[in-house]
């Protein structure tokens, strides 16, 4: 009897293994969370995208939930995200732009043909704020509370069921 | 004319050369010690990008950033732990190849310790049954039943 438990104990060893890495290997590791979850916005000093003599730094971000968008004239994706984007800021959701490794005119640009929903953009040409954000791609956005600190990270592209299902609930929940 | 082949020759020296690093910028330290380690470190770290590649073997934009931070710190004398912290804040702990012992992976780290303890467990459970079976003498009654098991005449 002991010992039929015994071999018992080798398949159930197998399964057990085996739902572990089932688990693990269907995981998307470019789904994961950002490494500043719950952590205060990186402290910075930059100039605006709009006029270079204006000085911005982290303070920027507080007194309001708000949320974050990093782009660049040469991500295809932050075309497609803007009427999002735009949709967000017609729900009143305060908006800040980090205009990331681009060109001041090609920025501008961009903003004159796709839209301006932030209040305003971070101007960010070396990736430096960037690098402290721990973005490695474009778009990315957070949702950062009236305190500072960053309660949301979204990877990629916004779509439009995102607005509704992810981001809006969001910022309702921190407001 | 000599010159000029020569220089052209230097040119597609060049060229190729680069062409075969793949993108990838050269470091050169005059410090042997620190040319290892910036070694050690971009090896040691994954691009948050390219999942398979690590920062040192990779072109993607976000990987050669974090090679430009990796020298610069190491030009500030920063040590290898403050350089790697450094990274993981920003990055996570998903960059390292070799994961931190703590809370969320003891399993990982235990597993396989725990499991060749199980399996010596076994074995040595194994070999003491066996050696018990083997060292077990034949009772009186047994004995006579085996020789008359062999002394048995087959009927013919």
């Amino acid at each position: 009897m002991k010992r039929r438990l015994l071999l018992l104990l080798l398949p159930l060893c197998f399964l057990g293994l085996a739902l572990f890495f089932y688990k693990g290997l269907s995981l998307d590791p470019s789904q994961r969370d950002s490494a500043l979850m719950e952590r205060p916005f990186p402290s910075f000093e930059a100039v605006t995208l709009r006029d270079e003599h204006q000085r911005v730094d982290q303070t920027l971000l507080e007194g309001e939930v708000t949320l974050v968008n990093v782009w660049g004239e040469w991500c295809p994706a932050c075309k497609q995200e803007m009427p999002q984007l735009l949709e967000l800021a017609d729900h009143d959701v305060r908006m800040m732009g980090v205009n990331y490794r681009d060109i001041r005119e090609k920025g501008l640009a961009f903003l004159n043909e796709f839209g301006d929903p932030f209040e305003a953009n971070i101007f960010d040409p070396q990736g430096e704020l960037g690098f402290d954000l721990g973005v490695y791609g474009a778009p990315e956005t957070f949702i950062v509370d009236a305190n500072g600190v960053i309660r949301y990270h979204h990877k990629g592209y916004i779509s439009p069921d995102d607005v509704r299902e992810r981001i809006l609930p969001e910022v309702e929940k921190w407001r | 004319m000599a010159l000029m082949r020569a220089v052209a020759a230097m040119l597609i020296m060049i060229v190729a050369s680069s062409a075969a690093a793949g993108g990838i910028e050269l470091r050169q330290f005059d410090d042997p010690v620190m040319q290892a380690r910036y070694h050690d470190l971009t090896a040691a770290m994954r691009c948050p990008l390219c999942e398979n590649q690590a920062i040192g073997d990779s072109n993607a934009p976000i990987a050669a950033d974090m090679r430009d931070r990796v020298y610069q710190l190491l030009q500030e004398g920063r040590s290898d732990i403050e350089i790697v912290d450094y990274m993981v804040q920003r990055f996570g702990e998903y960059i390292l190849y070799n994961p931190r012992l703590e809370n969320r992976t003891y399993l990982l780290w235990g597993l396989p310790i725990a499991l060749v303890m199980l399996g010596a467990l076994v074995v040595l459970l194994m070999i003491r049954a066996r050696r018990n079976a083997s060292s077990k003498a034949l009772s009186a009654e047994e004995r006579q039943r085996v020789e008359a098991l062999i002394n048995r005449k087959r009927p013919s």
